[in-house]
């Protein structure tokens, strides 16, 4: 089987499940009738050329194996009914199902991690396997996760509907959350050894994407694409030939993805411009206006700082306080970046918050205290890379200051 | 159409507390909710419950027949307490979300939403 083949089908099937499940009411028997068209189909079209709607081919066959499924197991009057209803419904997928499919998969009576899990799976079309890797458990835990979201979705009736306008500033949250986590994901996934897993930096923009085009009266539907595309941009610079990560202002600007960062910028005036301004938004806004410096010195640090503020305004985390404390540093020297960073509690066990730190102590010329600040740092919990990076700024800070940390 | 028990939970040391216009407030509360939701045709059934020191627990041992063991006090002594449940009749989750947030409970203490089992008919 080509690679292309099981791409196209993976892809295409996201929409024929979220179809299926419209018309048959069950998770369970639309990912088995999908199943089994998608084994037909792999079969078939691997010396025979796709049709031309993929999607509308997979839904037929998948119906009419969903209705095998129902007949088999129709022992009730009841069962036999809704079999025959499936043959007189149409079969055409409509967009809004991946929508309904999402907010079901994303409904805040599921834990957080198995939403992620049941949207990887079902309009990501990802395995168990793929899933669980991603997120480094276990298959056996990731399978129990899906089934167990899966078993309450039934026995608790989740509906598999759209919320109502008035519904949606509490439910689109968790819906965006969701995606970014995946993009996120894939995003921060260590460097090398990873190259046999699924892209979820990819699929968390595909998904973006799709969710942008369902919601366009939505600006932080938009804010979402265009923070991932603005952070996707920068993907090729991020990393030396080496493997090891670089710095922002020492990144080859050249290797950004230029047509990404258009997108994004474009994304974010179009969203900025309905005056209903959220997080992702302002995110997508700051990374934006990093990918548009022509140089690191060039960045317009007095609006990032301001747009930091606007965030942590809204309930920003500690995180996004260290983010502001790099731009302040930026904007009126590492001292006041210092200042900024010192008043943030709780983020002890972050690496970036005591390599900050370290790099602000090293620009004041605090020698000694910076090095402390690495030794913090390398306590933390990381990935290789960033371990590799911090050891070498440490080694290099150390060789400024012969002698005082033996 | 499906069924939830809406389980309504308070804190065990306000268990009994509280003024009597306190209690009526409550009940106040409690009736808007009543003829909120039994005008909708939600409410199929419910209960209030005496305080958990009025509580008995029974356990046969060794099975249908065995010995009948009651000892004073709730199953198991926990931060927060079955005060009562309705029973409540829905189209989906979110709407026994909605009605389960209007409890007073829900405000009080909170309410855990537990969907009843379906048995096939026949």
């Amino acid at each position: 089987m080509s690679r292309s083949l099981s791409e196209t089908l993976r892809l295409e099937g996201g929409q024929v499940l979220a179809t299926l499940i419209r018309l048959t009411g069950r998770f369970d028997l639309a990912e088995d009738a999908l199943q089994d068209a998608l084994l037909i189909a792999n079969e078939k079209f691997s010396d025979e050329r796709l049709p031309e709607n993929p999607a509308a081919w997979l839904t037929v066959v998948a119906k009419r194996k969903a209705l095998d499924r129902l007949r088999r197991e129709a022992k009730r009057a009841a069962k036999e009914a809704e079999a025959m209803s499936l043959l007189v419904e149409d079969t055409d997928t409509e967009p809004t199902d991946q929508l309904r499919l999402l907010f079901t998969c994303c409904h805040p009576a599921l834990s957080p991690e198995a939403r992620v899990a049941l949207a990887l799976r079902t309009l990501g079309g990802l395995t168990t396997k793929e899933i669980a890797r991603a997120f480094l458990v276990t298959e056996s835990t990731m399978g129990q996760r899906i089934s167990r979201a899966k078993a309450k979705i039934a026995s608790a009736h989740i509906p598999y509907r759209v919320p109502d306008d008035h519904e949606l500033p509490d439910r689109l949250p968790a819906v965006l959350n969701v995606i970014y986590l995946i993009f996120t994901t894939g995003h921060h996934a260590p460097f090398g050894s990873w190259d046999d897993r699924v892209d979820l930096g990819d699929e968390g923009i595909r998904l973006a994407r799709m969710l942008a085009g369902l919601m366009p009266d939505e600006p932080e539907c938009a804010g979402l694409l265009a923070l991932c595309l603005a952070t996707a941009a920068r993907q090729p610079g991020r990393q030396s030939d080496d493997g090891l990560p670089v710095l922002l202002a020492d990144q080859d600007r050249k290797r950004w993805n230029q047509e990404q960062i258009q997108e994004a910028s474009r994304l974010v005036d179009g969203a900025l411009r309905r005056r209903s301004v959220g997080p992702y938004q302002i995110q997508a806004a700051i990374s934006a206006l990093h990918s548009l410096a022509p140089t690191a010195s060039e960045t317009d640090w007095e609006q990032i700082v301001t747009l930091y503020r606007m965030l942590e305004g809204m309930g920003g985390s500690g995180v996004i306080a260290v983010n502001r404390a790099v731009a302040e540093a930026e904007l009126s020297g590492p001292d006041i970046g210092l200042e900024v960073l010192e008043a943030i509690e709780g983020l002890d066990s972050w690496h970036l918050y005591w390599s900050t730190k370290a790099d602000f102590l090293r620009r004041l010329g605090r020698g000694d205290e910076a090095l402390v600040a690495y030794h913090q740092a390398l306590n933390c919990d990381m990935n290789e890379s960033d371990r590799a990076f911090l050891s070498m700024r440490m080694s290099e800070l150390q060789g400024q200051f012969p002698g005082r940390n033996q | 159409m499906p069924k939830y028990a809406a389980l309504i939970y308070s804190p065990a040391e306000t268990e009994g507390m509280g003024s009597p216009e306190d209690w009526a407030r409550v009940m106040a509360e409690y009736n808007e909710f009543g003829e909120a939701a039994g005008a909708a045709g939600v409410i199929i059934g419910g209960e209030a419950l005496h305080d958990t020191n009025t509580a008995t627990t029974i356990k046969v041992s060794g099975g249908k027949g065995g010995d009948i063991l009651t000892t004073d006090g709730p199953f198991a002594e926990t931060k927060e307490v079955l005060g009562g449940f309705y029973l409540l009749e829905c189209a989906d989750l979110d709407e026994a979300i909605k009605w389960a947030s209007q409890i007073p409970g829900a405000w009080h203490g909170r309410v855990e939403v537990r969907p009843c089992v379906e048995f096939p008919e026949g």
